[in-house]
């Protein structure tokens, strides 16, 4: 379990934006977060949820949106959607690759601010 | 008092703080001309003992060193000394992975242009590790015989980050009816090329096939 550790940097890097902008009210930061990236969606919000409190930005909502899993496929010379984490392959033509090209995402993407 | 909500785009990585400090080790390890190779895995895998009986075989020809992080003792420390290599413990407390400032304070006042390779031993996780660059040039991820052929499939994304992957305790393999092809398709399937090494630590099968790959690598 470390989405305690993601959470308290996520809110540390949002406080440092915030700070950037003359420290206005936060009221949510938008995350992408990819399959990949070895965070898990629901322990992260409830890790977001405890450590905010002790943060600059104690109103803020966590909202996360979830990025597909896409690869380059060697045989369709493009990139494709990936059939899961569990097999990483092509979704339309089933060809093996390890080349990921989307789906290690753990950024902050925007702000809400008031 | 009127008050508009906006969105304001960011664009920033979580983990970028981290990511700074990997990007740094990297470039002076580069600069130094050492290579560096981290090792994840479950507790218990073998990791510790791999890796003393790597060090023992690669110090004959090589400058090698080793940091070994764990939540607390020091015994790996201990036992990987035994190889005769420079060793530092790094206890992370409550922490269950390897950060990259964690490396860059236990490297403290080592030379590393003495060095050629220097091995980082994460702490024994299959999930946290995955998160955090060290500023290694080479992960391995290792897994022994007696933890079940599925376990790429249920922890994909530490063996996706991982660019080699080590099978310990082969020498186990028949009590525990391991299945060696099932395990590499498996592997196959979460990291599709990946090379793996099949070792046993205690009668050095294996090992001296890591020592030339990682002696390739180097160059």
């Amino acid at each position: 379990m470390h989405e305690l550790s993601i959470a308290l940097s996520l809110l540390e890097a949002a406080e440092d934006e915030a700070e950037r902008r003359g420290n206005p009210r936060v009221l949510a930061v938008h995350l992408r977060l990819g399959p990949l990236s070895g965070v898990v969606k629901e322990a992260l919000l409830s890790a977001f949820e405890m450590a905010r409190a002790e943060s600059s930005l104690p109103e803020a909502r966590l909202e996360i949106e979830d990025v597909p899993l896409v690869v380059f496929c060697p045989e369709c010379q493009r990139n494709r959607a990936a059939v899961s984490i569990q097999m990483l392959c092509c979704a339309e033509c089933g060809a093996p690759t390890p080349d990921v090209v989307q789906g290690r995402e753990l950024d902050i993407i925007a702000l809400e601010i008031q | 008092m009127k008050t508009q909500t906006r969105l304001v785009e960011v664009r920033q990585k979580v983990l970028k703080a981290n990511d700074v400090v990997a990007r740094a080790l990297r470039e002076q390890f580069q600069s130094a001309g050492v290579f560096v190779v981290s090792l994840v895995s479950s507790p218990g895998a073998g990791k510790t003992y791999f890796l003393e009986e790597l060090l023992k075989r690669l110090r004959t020809k090589f400058r090698v060193a080793a940091l070994v992080g764990d939540l607390a003792t020091d015994n790996d420390a201990k036992r990987l000394a035994r190889a005769e290599v420079p060793v530092r413990q790094i206890v992370t407390g409550a922490v269950c992975h390897l950060e990259a400032e964690m490396v860059r304070a236990a490297l403290g006042d080592w030379n590393l242009s003495e060095l050629d390779f220097l091995f980082i031993e994460n702490v024994g996780n299959l999930v946290c590790p995955s998160s955090y660059d060290l500023g290694e040039d080479l992960r391995m991820v290792l897994l022994s015989v007696t933890e079940g052929e599925d376990k790429p499939l249920k922890y994909p994304t530490i063996f996706n980050t991982a660019d080699v992957a080590v099978l310990t305790k082969m020498d186990l393999a028949t009590a525990v009816e391991f299945d060696l092809p099932e395990t590499r398709r498996n592997i196959d399937a979460v990291r599709p090329g990946m090379k793996v090494f099949p070792i046993a630590a205690k009668t050095g099968a294996g090992l001296e096939a890591i020592v030339h790959f990682l002696e390739a690598k180097r160059v």
